[in-house]
This record gives structure tokens, sequence and C-alpha cells, in this order.
């Protein structure tokens, strides 16, 4: 194995433990935002389609790649917008209404 | 030699974007920074999709600059669905996610066949197992959610030994194609195999089990993302696809200990047959019922009142009249609070999103643990929609299906009562002994329109 995989195994094995702590401290209040959220920041899977489809390497990894964009970037768009909507809606009482 | 960017620029828009991305999920910890969450992902995001886009191997920007124009444009819809809508919305985003990973994961291989290193077709069959069975596991919770598969859990004998050796049959073409990458001709089933698995893996879950699936479903996609990072050698994805992957883990583990069940029981165990097994004698029990005017004057007498709301809630449409209620009590200078089980609804968090529409604010909105020290000094517990996670045998009786499930203790409230259309069980099928108990009034009828004749009660002439 290469030292590249050692690297990226060492990344993967910290943003795992990123993941874990920054998630545990999400209020249970928040967890269908947080699900939409980290869907769209999952779709960051986008940039690996864009240089596929855009690489034009064989009609086969340019059609998958094209497809693939669209898949991702449907998540992109969607999911940051339905997760501001959700949170627009989390109001507090403190700040009395007249 | 790069007309754009240099790949080290490229790297460097890459470090910002994870740098956002972690306090992108850092600032959902409360409702008041979470906003600011959704801006630095934003930003993450198109300054990664920018930075990728200056990729000095792009040759054609076509097909990219189309593909990305209708996406975009599929996504608005998908991104302003009903609130109710959200947990299949959220399945088949998971199912999206999970498409483009395979896609990418089936084009690399093609690209790299005959010669791949072992290393790299370990995670690239891992990238395409995981994406593909997420793949049609998610379009099929999404079916179930929509409701247009049947949600019911649907078992058969020797069901678990069929689906496993399918998972069992794709691991090992994936151990063989590390071995011989130039197989071309079997790299298909590598695909298709746990395609059939995710449609098989979802047939025997019921509803009351898709906060657990969905949030299961959300780790594999995170984890095939972190996979498809591994072979593009990304690590702006590989931490992406972690993030997610740990995010879907913890909730399943929150939601699976709220069932007080295992992963392996949620996905092995087909909820519905259990309960066939137990209660089968039920003697004939008495109920107390009661009218919209009685329930009425009872809560307006009430100091303190905690509303218990459930997925039934959620198919009556009842959460904007229960806000209505919730407005006539607090005028009336009634405590109202809303206590919320974990797995209410069908996906984590289900019930603060309806109750957040409908302008409840979320102060209001309490944790199992903390409402269950408040409910022994509750006047009224008002349940709506909601069955399972009251039943008081989870503590009771051990000879119950949900033994050591923990639930919010609603029968120590001073008078229970419950909104339900009729005295059948609920989803899981289990007798709840609550509705027998001497405190307990039973509401029945449609839960929007008893809350609404309730509200009408409390602001109507019949002022106390």
């Amino acid at each position: 194995m290469g030292e590249e995989i050692i690297n990226s195994l060492f990344v993967f094995m910290l943003a795992g433990f990123i993941g874990f702590e920054v998630i545990r401290r999400v209020s249970p209040l928040l967890h269908t935002p947080l699900m939409s959220l980290t869907n769209a920041l999952d779709a960051i899977a986008v940039v690996g389609a864009i240089v596929l489809a855009g690489e034009h390497k064989t009609t086969l990894s340019t059609v998958l790649g094209t497809l693939a964009i669209v898949a991702a970037m449907s998540n992109v768009v969607g999911g940051f917008l339905i997760t501001d909507r959700m949170l627009r809606m989390f109001k507090t009482s403190r700040p009395q209404k007249p | 030699m790069t007309p754009f960017a240099s790949q080290t620029t490229i790297e460097i828009i890459y470090l910002i974007a994870t740098a956002l991305f972690i306090l992108s999920l850092k600032w959902m910890s409360s409702p008041r920074t979470a906003r600011h969450g959704v801006w630095a992902g934003e930003i993450g995001m198109v300054l990664a999709i920018a930075g990728t886009l200056l990729h000095h191997g792009i040759v054609d920007y076509r097909w990219v600059a189309i593909a990305l124009v209708l996406g975009s444009i599929i996504g608005v819809p998908l991104g302003m669905v009903h609130m109710t809508a959200v947990p299949q919305r959220t399945a088949l985003s998971h199912a999206f996610g999970a498409l483009c990973v395979t896609l990418v994961g089936t084009a690399e291989f093609y690209l790299r066949t005959p010669t791949v290193p072992k290393f790299m077709m370990s995670v690239l069959s891992m990238e395409v197992i995981l994406g593909s069975l997420t793949f049609t596991g998610s379009l099929m919770a999404a079916g179930k959610l929509q409701e247009l598969l049947p949600q019911r859990p649907f078992t058969y004998k020797g069901q678990n030994i069929v689906n496993l050796s399918f998972l069992a049959v794709a691991i090992g073409l994936a151990v063989y194609l590390v071995f011989h990458p130039e197989q071309k001709i079997l790299f298909p089933a590598l695909v298709g195999i746990p395609l059939i698995f995710g449609v098989l893996m979802i047939i025997p879950i019921g509803g009351a089990d898709m906060p657990t699936v969905i949030s299961l479903l959300n780790s594999y996609a995170g984890l095939s993302a972190a996979a498809m990072g591994f072979v593009l050698d990304s690590k702006l994805l590989i931490i992406a696809g972690a993030l997610d992957g740990s995010s879907g883990l913890i909730l399943s583990v929150i939601m699976s200990k709220a069932m007080n069940r295992s992963f392996t029981n949620v996905l092995f165990g087909a909820f519905g047959q259990v309960q066939s097994s137990s209660g089968a004698a039920t003697e004939e029990k008495t109920v107390r019922s009661a009218t919209a005017e009685e329930a009425a004057s009872i809560l307006a007498a009430a100091n303190k009142v905690v509303i218990v709301p459930g997925y039934g809630m959620a198919v009556a449409q009842a959460q904007h009249k229960v806000r209505e209620l919730y407005d006539a009590l607090t005028k009336r200078g009634v405590d109202v609070k809303f206590a919320i089980h974990p797995v209410a609804g069908r996906m984590p968090g289900h019930m603060n999103v309806l109750l957040a529409e409908a302008d409840v604010p979320y102060d209001r909105l309490v944790d199992m643990e903390d409402i269950n020290a408040e409910l022994p000094q509750t006047d009224v517990a008002l349940v709506i929609g909601a069955n399972d996670v009251t039943n008081p045998a989870a503590r009771t009786d051990a000879g119950s299906p949900i033994y050591g499930m923990p639930i919010l203790d609603v029968d120590k409230a001073r008078t229970v009562m419950v909104i339900k259309r009729g005295m059948s069980p609920g989803f899981a099928g289990i007798d709840n002994p609550l509705y027998y108990m001497d405190k307990t009034l039973m509401l029945f009828g449609d839960a929007k329109a008893f809350v609404g004749s309730i509200v009408r009660e409390l602001s109507g002439g019949t002022h106390s």
C-alpha cells in the first residue's frame, strides 16, 4: 500500500471521530434538518462526477458522469433548500410576539 | 500546463470547503446558529464545485453544464415538498446520492480495468455495493413512506437466509474481482446483486422501524461516498462521506436505543412477526370515553398539560389544529408542553419539524428524559396519534414485545386523554393497557376534527 492510501485512511479515521463529536452535540430537535443537511453535504460527490463527465475519456464514462451530476446536483439544491426552509420554522417563544 | 488554476489552488479551495462543512455541522448544535450552518455548507459547496470546474483535466463543459442545470431544476421541487412528505423526500435523496456514487464507481471501473490495484478494487467494490444497495433500498423506503407500497412488513420463512446469501454472493464476487480485475464481464453482477439485495432488505421492514432504517441508509450513503473518495483520492469526499456516515450511524444508534432493539433486530427481526405470538388472549376490558366538551373543560381547569404527538397526528394533518389548542390553552394561563419521543413519526425529529411548521415555539418541545421527570406533576397528558411510545407494558410486562423500550410515562399524569380513531391496536399490533386505566379518557374520532372541536369549546361561549 502506498503512502497516499495510508494518508487517506488517516484522514478518514480523523473525519469519522470529528463527525461523532460534532453530531453528538446536535439537538434532537434538529435531527430531521440534520439529516437533510448531511445529505446535501454528501452530494459533494458531484465533484467526482464533474471531473468524470468533463474529462470525456470514453462515451460510457461521460454518460454515467453526466447522469451522476444530475443526481447529485438535485441533492445539493434540494437538500440545502429544504434544510433552510425547516430551520426558518423553528422559533422560540421567548421574544414574545404582540 | 494548467489554463485556469493550479492543482494546489484547487486543493486549497477544497481545504476551505472541508472546513466550512465541519463548521456547518457544528452550527447545527443549536436552533439559534443552525441557519449559519446551512450558509456555511452552501458556500463550501459552491467553492468546491467552482474549484472543480477549474480542474485542468476537464476538456468538455457542455454535458457538465447541462447536467448541473438539469440537476438544479430537479432539486427545486425536491426542496419545496410539504413538511409531512419530508421522510419520503429524505429517503429519495439518499437514493439519488447513492445513484451518483454507483454511476461514478461503475465508470471508474471500466476506465481502469484490466489493471486495478488491489486496494483500489476493494474500495471500488465497497463503493459500488453500498451505493447500489442504498439506491434500491432507499427507493423502497420512499415507496413505503409515500404509501405506494404496503407499509406492513412482509415476511416469509427463510427470508433472512435468502437476503444474506445475496449479500454474501456480492461480497464473494468483490473479493474475486480484487484478484482478477480483468474479469470485467462479472462487474454488472457486482452492481446488480446489491440492487436486488437493497429491495429484499426493505421488504420485511415495517413503517414503525422507518426512523432507524432511514438513518442506516443515510449512513450507507455516506460510507459509499467516502469509499468513492478513496477511489478518486479526494480528501474532500472522504471527509464529507465520513461526516455523513457517522451522522447516520449516530442517528441509527439513537433510534434503535429508543426502541430497545439492536440494528440486527431491526434489519432481520421484522417486528410484525414477534407480536403475533404474544397477547393473543385479550379479555373484555372497559374503557371510558369522553366528548370534546368534557375534554375541553378538563383541559381548561388544568394548570399543566403535556401533549404527546405521534405519527397519527402527521397522518391526520392535525398539527395546525394542535397549535390552535396550544394557543387557546396558553391564553388561559395553562402551561402546555409537548413530549417528543425519539422514534415518534417516520424519521428522526419528524414531530419537531411538523410542530415547528405549525408555529409551536421550539422551547415547548421537550425530549423524553426531561418530560418524564415532569409527567407526575402534570394534570393532563393528551396523546394525539401516538400509541406504542406511551405503552406502560414496556415498563411492566416482561412478556410484551416492546418490554424494555423507553417510553413516555403518560400513565403517571393525573388524567390521561387519548385521541384515537377506534380501539384497533397500533401499528405494531400491541394492546395498550393505558387505555383501560381508570384515569384514562378515550376521545374517539379523527385527530384533526377532534382537536378542532376542543378548540371551539375552549374559545366558544362556555367560559368557566
